[in-house]
Formats: structure tokens, C-alpha cells, sequence
């Protein structure tokens, strides 16, 4: 089959959905590719490159007729006219937002698979354009930001006299914010960042950034507490927010609600207060922004000379960059869907990947698709800023199956119900356990609990020696065997009136059981003393 | 009632017994604690010594002097001692002397003989001990109580609880010896329908329990007790013979979790709240080592406990074609490691095998004194035992700050130059991640082939424990060195 790949009509993209690199890797699964005249010649890629790695250059007719037809944008109207009927379009599409366009591309029987309705399972992922691009607009934001930022990012000593470093604050720490934090600190500077999710931290600290919580204190009362919690954590977010405000001088914001308007994070008042020559970068400006006064595609500057950058093609202006890691994610869709390498494109429609992407098939609308079972849902709470990542909310819609927030609950649910009957079974079991086992069974259950929690986090390379220790300590079954001393002289007058059959087991059980002891401690003594660290 | 007693009046109050238990007992789970970390470990054996030592003095002192309700009751009213526990007669404490002496030298003459690849087989052995004195005290308690011929259904059913625990771990523990000593085959033995056997064996034993209950008199009560007893010794050979040496690690941890839960059970019979604490943080910590285990190998806990989980049948990998390996020389290995900056060395159970811990040792040092940065990557089920690695090359003066577990190094293979794998093959296995058809697919496995160079030491192109053959050996940065690992690790040297 024949893959085409039109040059973007869309003002101002930048972008190509193929590189001479992908369209090898397209050869080799067997398919031709036929590439629009000029198509890479904003990201650099020239038609002569395509040609070398076996692409045919064609016109734009030639190309919107192919079998195959990916590109970045949704196509106007006047392209899913000059498409074949039965053909097939791989693109963004913003299926969400856009109903009409759907019908439109049902209507002229083409099946389309949106390559922004990805379904969020970690097999995925080398197909999650969202997220390849976010990291680039997130490694884009700061280098604008750095760009109109009048100072270094990185601190220094010169002969001239100190230079202090930049302070960065993120907010948001998905993939864009943790892009941004990334960058911002491989420049030098002092990074913050900040992100509902507390779970987040580590990562954010793993790439070498500060992690700043919202410190809210949830009050336990009896009526509307979920409300007052919420109103309370905004409070004190916006406390946070306004403090760092003060303190440092890039700010960038990455916080987007699945189709609904951004959060808004930073008033202006809070802008009021920043040191003049701040620098802001609202990566959600398209969707209403996380700023006040940010404008889409535009810098901002306020009264007092805080720039406000709302550019929404961030990943558009590293145009190389991002077609190379699009193009990487079409070729993996590609290879997922020519399982025979033979250049035939088959869908499987049992494969959650492939139906949560195909949008339209065979004249209808299948968007949305039915409800995909997460697995592994995130254990992000249900409310507020889920830190998505793009310029484009609507996009991650779909990207959030609805059957994720109504899953958790129910699951939890379902354990405490677990628990409460293993608790009544337990207490019922109780009610005809003879008193002295239940003092015993709670001795028991105590030190089964001490047992776990003290090993839980031993080191792996002490295993062996905890376990002749736990050996010798066993030996304490010695005191069963001394305890059987005491019945020797019952009843059964053989051994100088001694029972000799408890007698003989009993000192044997002796025996035994100090072979355990002796030999248990003493042996672990002997392999503990061989551990040394270097150097001692 | 008694005869022959010491002094009468010297007879330990009760309270002073169960305070010397609780101290006892705290002081082993401080050992426990202190275990779990290098800094601490050796006090942690030695509050574990110190906590025994107590224990043992007390619990001497009352089964030779008694063990009155009170202290000073003798007193009150001038009635006999009010005797919980009655003194055994003066001689049983030369007796005990004598017992504990021989087993100590035993125990001692062992700890200090054995080898450390053997480490094993004695932690086995020392398991199985446990379990028969189990099933002793079981006995002497029925002995007792049908001596006096008072029965209490509670104590008959823990009594015959305790009997059953300790007789599978013994017998389990005396077979897993006897594999990991190579005293025959460790290949899993395929009985028909083996989980049915299993299952058949606990029914049964539930019936017999319920009769001992019920009936414990006389020769019934015995025969019941014997049946349960016979039972439950080939059950516990059945459920090991059925596992095959590769999944060892795990046995001997669930054999460490069964020892403790025939003390817990011994404990409850004899009303003793010292073995109780104590059987249940062995039972409880042993089955959380296995349960570390099982999470390494991808196994289902449930079916280790189960026994017979390691193989459903001989698996053999499919007769796939990787393509052709490569062989290396010692000269060009060692080559490769003087220009190399950063060395991981994932050591295996072949590495026991040929006892090449000593010269791998040596080699390490020679080349951290060239400056090269060398690491050890320790997969969590290499050896035969949890943490068998470890101790072999602590053994051999390998700091352990430079042995990484598995999830600390498998991030940093791809910025090393050259990995030595030495008498490890599964826990390399790339089929591990790539192949969904592997029978050993899903489990984590020490990711080597992201190195720039992998040396495989090896004596032949046989499969591992899994028999599984290892697309590892056939990738491009592999190279294989063929022969005793021991021998060509000293090679290497030699050239340094």
C-alpha cells in the first residue's frame, strides 16, 4: 500500500509527519511513500533526503490519493474531498471537539485512527504523540523563557563579582512540566516546581528540582467536608502560588483540565508582585491560560515589565525535533498495525490500542470508542488540575477514559467490604474459640505483624544471614523439649520411674533444638563479621 | 507428686519465667531489626545471643526448680507448694547439661566446618532439627496428657497441629538438604496429579484432626496421632521433591517460615507465650523472604506454598534460531577489561559451583587498583539460597558497597563498558522481557545486554536451571569464554 505525506496546510506549522529516517523504517514494513513536494523543507528535511531513503516525490493530488494518508493537523475540507473512498488517514483530530469533522470523514468513507486518542496504557506509550510533545514544548517554554529573560539561568563567580542563579518555578509536573524542570536545571538554575499529586515529588526531585507541596490541613468535620477540603487546599495553593510569585523570576505554568477552561493559577495581583524583567510562560494560554493577561501566541508585557509568553505552538518551534519524534510515533503505530510486515495495513479491533484510536470506520463514527479497563489508573485524585501537558486541553479528553474516575472509588469499596467481612468472620470464629487460645492468637497476631513490618525492608544481601539468625532463635523450641523434662516422673515406672518414651524424646528434642541455637548464632556471627565495606 | 526435687523453697515464681520471656522476646525482634542493616547486623546477633541466653537460664532454673503460681505462696496456709509447673527430678539436670552440651559442639563443629557455598544445605538441615523437635514435643505432650489421662479438646487439636507442621518441615527440610547437597537428583519429581496428592493429604489430616479430638483415648488416640504424624512426613517429602533446584531460594525461605510456624504451634500447645512470639516472627519473616522470592522469579505465592510450583512439566524452550555466538579468549577479555572505565559483574550459582569467588575477588581488586570502576549486580535468586551471592563474596573480602541488587545497577548498564557474567544464565535471560511465549517470561532479569560488551563465562552452550536457551548469547555485544570459570577468571589475571 502506498503511505502519503502532504505538506501541512495549517498557518504556521512547522511540522512534517514523516523524516527521510521514518520513511526508511516505513520501506522497510513493506509499504512505498509517496511525499509531497517540500513538504520537510521547514523542518529541514529536503525532498533530495526523502528521495535517497526511497520516498517518491509527488504533487499534492498524486499524495492525498494514496491508501495511506498521515499527516499532523485534521484535514480541511477541501483535503477529505481529494481523499479515495476506502482510504485511510492517520492525524491528529481532536475527535472531542470536533463532532462535524468525524462525519465529515465518516460520510466520505475513509477510516481515520487519531493519533491524539491514544488510549493511556503504558503499551502505548511509543505512540503517545501527546506526550513526545509535550516534552519538546516543555524543553521550549524555558528556552523561550530564557530567550526575553534579561539575566543568566546559571549562577556564577566572575572577576566582576557574583551572578546569582535564576529561580524557576514549574507548575504542573507531567510530562511537559517535568521536561521544563529538566531543562531549566541543566541551565543552572534554582528549580521549584509544584503539582496536585504529591506522589510526583520524586520524580521531580530526581531530575534535580525542589518539590513544593500545597500545604493543606483537611478538617475532619461532619458536614460538607469534602467541599470545605477543597476550598481549603485552593486557599492554601494560592498562598503558595503567591509566595513564590514574590521569589522567583520564570514562571511556568503546564496545568490543563481535560475540555475545560485552564485553571487560573497566577492572578494578577500575584504578577504585580514579581521583580520587573520576571519572565512567564503560560503553556496553557490556548485553553484560557493558568495567567491572568496571558494572550494565545503572544508576549505580554505588564505595567511592571513582567513578560507573559502565551505561545501555544511550543513543540512547532523546534520543528526538527518534534517531526523526528512524531514520525518515530507513526512508525510504531505502523508497525503495530502491519503485524505481517508486508506493507497491508490490518486493524485488529480486539486490540484496545487500535479501537480506542479508530475514530471512523466504514462510513460511521466510532468515537467514542467503548470503555477501556485501566489497569493501572493513576492514583491521581479525581479532582482539580491532573497537570496535563499540551497547548490543546480538548485533545486530552479523549485521552482520559470516563471509566477511570468511576473505577477507583469502586474498587476501594470493594477491599474495605473485603476487610469488614474477613474482620466479622473473624470476630464470629471468636465467639466459639475456648478462652485460652484467644489470648494466645493474640500474642500470635502481634508478632506475625512484627515479623513482617522488622523484615520489610532488610537489605537483600543480608538475607541469608537473617535467616540462620531467625534458625538459632528457633531453636527456642528447646523450652518445649525442657518443659517435657518436668513429665518424666508421671505414671509408667521403667527408667527409675520415669515415663522413658517422654524421657527419650525429650532429651533428643534437647539435642536437637541446641545444635540449632549454638550452630545458628554462631554461624551467623561468623558470615556477619565477613561483610566489610570498602576501604575498612 | 514429685520426687527428688532440689529445694523446694527455691521454686521460681511465675511472673519472674514470663518477665525473663518478655525480655527474651523483645530482644529477638531487636535481632530481627538489627539485621536488616550492615551497621547494625552484628549487635542484632547479639541481642539475639543475649535474649537465648536469658530464655535458656530461666527456663533451666524452672524446669529443675519448679515453677510456683506466686511468689512466697508456700507460705499461705501452709498447703503444699501451689506448683504450675512441678521441679523434674534432680538428675534431669545433669541429664539436660549433657544433652545441650553434645548439641552445642555439633552445632558449633558445623557453623565453623562449613563451607560457605555450603551454606544451604546446613541452613536446611538446621530447619528440619526445628521441625522433629516440634513433633517431639507434640509427642511428649500426648504422652503426658495420656499418662494422666486428662484430655482437653483444645489442646488435643493444637497438640496434633503442631505434630503435622513439624513433620512437613522436618521431612521438606531433610529433602531439600539432601538436593542442595547433591545427594540426589534436584530435578522436580512429577507424581500425577501431585496437587491432588497435596490436597487429598490436608483432607485427610482435617479428619484425623477431628477424630483426635473427639477420640484421644488409648490405643485410638495413638494410632489417630501416628496416621497424622506418618501423613504429614510424606507430605513434606512430596511437597519438596516436587520442586526443582533452580527455585531453591524459595524453599528454603518457606521451609525458614514452617519451622517457625511448628514453634508457634508447639507454643499454643504447651500455653508458652515465648514460643508463640518467637514461631510467629520466624513464620511471619520467613514467609516475607519468600514472598520477596516469588516477586523475583514472577511465581505466584500461593502456588509456592502449595509446593510443586517450579515447573509444570519439563519445560523446553522452542528450538528457536538465534543465529551464531561468538567466542572470546581470556587475552582479548582481558583486554577489554583494561580499557574498559566501568565493569558489572553478575555472578550466578555457577560461580558456587566452581568456587571461583576467591579469584573473581581478585580480579576485582586488580582491576579497581587500575582504576576501573567495577560493580557486582546481584539478581534477587541467584544461588541457591536468598542472599547466597552476597555471603560468598563477602567470603572473599568483596566490599559490599560496590554489591548492587538487581533494581540499584539494572538503570546503569547501559553507561558500562563491559559485563562479566559468571555462572549465571536465566537471571540474564533477555526471553525474560521479549519473548511472552518463555516459560520463564515476566520475570525480572538483570538487563546486561545494554552494555556496550557482554563476556559470557560459560563451560558450554547448555540451558540453565529454566532450560530455556538465552538469546543472550547470540547478540551482537556478547562473547562467549568457554571452559571453568575459575580457570579462565585466573586466566585473565594472569594477563593483567
Amino acid at each position: 500500500m502506498q503511505i502519503g505525506i502532504p505538506q501541512e496546510s495549517k498557518q504556521q506549522e512547522t511540522r512534517v509527519a514523516a523524516t527521510p529516517k521514518s520513511v526508511a523504517q516505513l520501506i522497510k514494513l513493506g509499504y512505498e511513500v509517496l511525499v509531497e513536494g517540500g513538504a520537510g523543507a521547514h523542518a529541514a528535511f529536503p525532498d533530495a533526503d526523502y528521495v535517497q531513503a526511497g520516498a517518491k516525490i509527488g504533487n499534492r493530488a498524486e499524495v492525498w490519493a494514496s491508501d495511506i494518508v498521515v499527516k499532523i493537523n485534521e484535514p480541511t475540507s477541501a483535503e477529505i474531498a481529494a481523499m479515495k473512498k476506502g482510504s485511510y488517514l492517520i492525524s491528529l483530530i481532536g475527535a472531542p471537539r470536533n463532532p462535524e469533522l468525524l462525519e465529515k470523514l465518516a460520510a466520505a468513507g475513509i477510516t481515520v485512527l487519531a493519533m491524539d486518542s491514544v488510549p493511556r496504557i503504558s503499551r502505548a506509550q511509543s505512540l503517545d504523540v501527546i506526550s513526545s510533545m509535550a516534552n519538546i514544548g516543555g524543553y521550549k517554554a524555558v528556552i523561550e523563557a530564557a530567550n526575553v529573560f534579561g539575566s543568566f539561568f546559571t549562577g556564577q563567580v566572575t572577576a566582576a563579582g557574583k551572578v546569582p542563579p535564576a529561580k524557576v518555578f514549574v507548575s504542573g509536573a507531567g510530562v511537559a512540566g517535568l521536561a521544563a524542570v529538566g531543562t531549566a536545571s541543566s541551565l543552572g538554575a534554582i528549580v521549584r516546581a509544584t503539582d496536585i499529586r504529591a506522589e510526583v515529588a520524586e520524580q521531580v526531585e530526581s531530575l534535580g528540582a525542589e518539590f513544593v507541596g500545597v500545604e493543606a490541613e483537611s478538617q475532619k468535620s461532619s458536614d460538607g467536608y469534602a467541599k470545605e477540603a477543597s476550598e481549603d487546599y485552593a486557599a492554601a495553593a494560592a498562598r503558595m502560588y503567591a509566595e513564590q510569585a514574590k521569589d522567583v523570576d520564570i514562571i511556568i505554568t503546564t496545568a490543563l483540565i481535560p475540555g475545560r477552561p485552564a485553571p487560573r493559577l497566577i492572578t494578577k495581583e500575584m504578577v504585580a508582585t514579581m521583580k520587573p524583567g520576571s519572565v512567564i510562560v503560560d503553556m496553557a494560554a490556548e485553553a484560557g491560560g493558568n495567567v491572568e493577561g496571558s494572550v494565545p501566541d503572544k508576549i505580554v508585557t505588564t505595567e511592571n515589565d513582567v513578560k507573559i509568553i502565551g505561545y501555544t505552538d511550543l513543540p512547532g518551534r523546534l520543528p526538527t525535533q518534534a517531526s523526528q519524534l512524531f514520525s518515530q510515533n507513526i512508525v510504531n503505530l505502523i508497525k503495530l498495525i502491519t503485524p505481517e510486515k508486508n506493507g497491508e495495513l490490518t486493524l485488529d479491533l480486539d486490540d484496545v490500542v487500535q479501537r480506542g484510536m479508530l475514530v471512523a470506520d466504514k462510513g460511521e463514527v466510532t468515537w467514542p470508542p467503548p470503555e477501556v479497563k485501566v489497569s493501572a489508573a493513576p492514583s491521581a485524585g479525581p479532582s482539580a488540575i491532573p497537570s496535563a501537558t499540551t497547548a490543546s486541553a480538548a485533545q486530552r479528553e479523549a485521552l482520559v477514559p470516563a471509566s477511570k474516575e468511576t473505577k477507583k472509588p469502586l474498587d476501594k469499596r470493594f477491599t474495605y467490604a473485603l476487610l469488614a467481612v474477613c474482620a466479622l468472620a473473624l470476630l464470629a470464629l471468636f465467639t466459639i474459640t475456648p478462652i485460652q487460645l484467644v489470648s494466645g492468637f493474640l500474642v500470635f497476631a502481634l508478632s506475625v505483624v512484627i515479623g513482617f513490618y522488622v523484615i520489610g525492608n532488610v537489605a537483600h544481601s543480608l538475607h541469608t544471614p537473617l535467616m540462620s539468625v531467625t534458625n538459632a532463635i528457633s531453636g527456642i523450641i528447646i523450652v518445649g523439649c525442657l518443659a517435657g523434662m518436668t513429665f518424666i516422673d508421671e505414671a509408667v515406672p521403667a527408667f527409675g520411674g520415669a515415663n522413658l518414651p517422654i524421657l527419650i524424646l525429650s532429651v533428643l528434642g534437647i539435642l536437637l533444638a541446641s545444635i540449632n541455637v549454638f550452630g545458628g548464632f554462631a554461624v551467623t556471627q561468623r558470615m556477619l563479621k565477613m561483610f566489610k565495606k570498602g576501604g575498612e | 507428686m514429685s520426687s527428688g526435687t532440689l529445694a523446694v523453697l527455691s521454686a521460681l515464681p511465675t511472673s519472674l519465667v514470663s518477665g525473663s520471656y518478655i525480655i527474651a522476646g523483645i530482644l529477638f525482634i531487636l535481632a530481627l531489626a538489627g539485621l536488616s542493616k550492615h551497621e547494625t547486623s552484628q549487635r542484632g546477633n547479639l541481642l539475639g545471643i543475649l535474649g537465648m541466653a536469658l530464655a535458656l537460664i530461666f527456663v533451666i532454673l524452672g524446669t529443675v526448680l519448679g515453677v510456683t503460681a506466686t511468689l512466697g505462696s508456700e507460705s499461705e496456709a501452709g498447703a503444699a507448694t501451689a506448683f504450675i509447673n512441678s521441679p523434674a527430678p534432680s538428675w534431669a539436670f545433669i541429664v539436660i547439661l549433657v544433652a545441650m552440651l553434645i548439641g552445642a559442639a555439633i552445632g558449633l563443629l558445623r557453623a565453623f566446618r562449613v563451607e560457605m557455598t555450603g551454606m544451604p544445605q546446613l541452613i536446611a538441615l538446621f530447619h528440619s532439627f526445628v521441625g522433629l523437635a516440634a513433633v517431639f514435643v507434640g509427642w511428649v505432650s500426648y504422652l503426658h496428657a495420656s499418662a494422666a489421662e486428662h484430655f482437653d479438646p483444645v489442646h488435643s487439636g493444637e497438640l496434633i497441629i503442631g505434630v503435622f507442621i513439624g513433620a512437613v518441615t522436618f521431612t521438606g527440610s531433610i529433602v531439600a538438604f539432601l538436593k542442595l547437597s547433591a545427594r540426589i537428583k534436584s530435578a522436580p519429581l512429577m507424581l500425577p496429579a501431585r496437587n491432588f496428592l497435596n490436597l487429598a493429604a490436608l483432607v485427610i489430616f482435617a479428619v484425623l484432626t477431628v477424630l483426635f479430638i473427639l477420640l484421644p483415648q488409648g490405643s485410638v488416640g495413638l494410632l489417630l496421632l501416628s496416621a497424622a504424624t506418618i501423613l504429614a512426613l510424606l507430605l513434606g517429602i512430596h511437597l519438596v521433591a516436587s520442586i526443582g533446584g533452580g527455585d531453591m531460594p524459595v524453599v528454603v525461605s518457606m521451609l525458614n517460615s514452617y519451622s517457625g510456624w511448628a514453634a508457634a504451634a508447639v507454643g499454643f500447645t504447651l500455653g508458652n507465650n515465648l514460643l508463640i512470639i518467637t514461631g510467629a516472627l520466624v513464620g511471619s519473616s520467613g514467609a516475607y523472604l519468600s514472598y520477596i522470592m516469588c516477586k523475583a522469579m514472577n511465581r505466584s505465592f500461593i502456588s509456592v506454598i502449595a509446593g510443586g510450583f517450579g515447573s509444570d512439566g519439563a519445560v523446553v524452550g522452542e528450538a528457536k534460531d538465534y543465529g551464531s555466538h561468538r567466542e572470546i579468549s581470556a587475552a582479548e577479555t582481558a583486554e577489554a577489561l583494561k580499557n574498559a572505565s566501568s565493569v558489572v559483574i553478575t555472578p550466578g550459582y555457577g560461580m558456587a559451583v566452581a568456587q571461583a569467588q576467591a579469584t573473581v575477588a581478585d580480579l576485582t581488586s586488580k582491576l579497581r587498583a587500575r582504576g576501573v570502576k567495577v560493580r557486582f549486580g546481584i539478581h534477587p535468586v541467584a544461588g541457591r539460597l536468598p542472599g547466597h551471592m552476597n555471603v560468598l563474596l563477602a567470603e572473599a573480602k568483596v566490599p559490599y558497597d560496590i554489591v548492587l541488587e538487581m533494581d540499584e545497577i539494572n538503570e546503569d548498564f547501559s553507561d558500562t563498558d563491559v559485563v562479566l557474567v559468571i555462572g549465571a544464565n536465566d537471571t540474564v535471560n533477555p526471553a525474560a522481557l521479549d519473548e511472552p511465549s518463555s516459560p520463564i517470561a515476566g520475570m525480572p532479569v538483570l538487563e546486561v545486554w545494554n552494555a556496550e560488551h557482554v563476556v559470557v563465562f560459560k563451560r558450554s552452550m547448555a540451558t540453565g536451571y529454566a532450560g530455556v536457551q538465552n538469546p543472550l548469547f547470540f547478540k551482537e555485544n556478547t562473547s562467549m569464554l568457554f571452559g571453568d570459570c575459575k580457570e579462565r577468571v585466573g586466566d585473565i589475571i594472569k594477563v593483567l
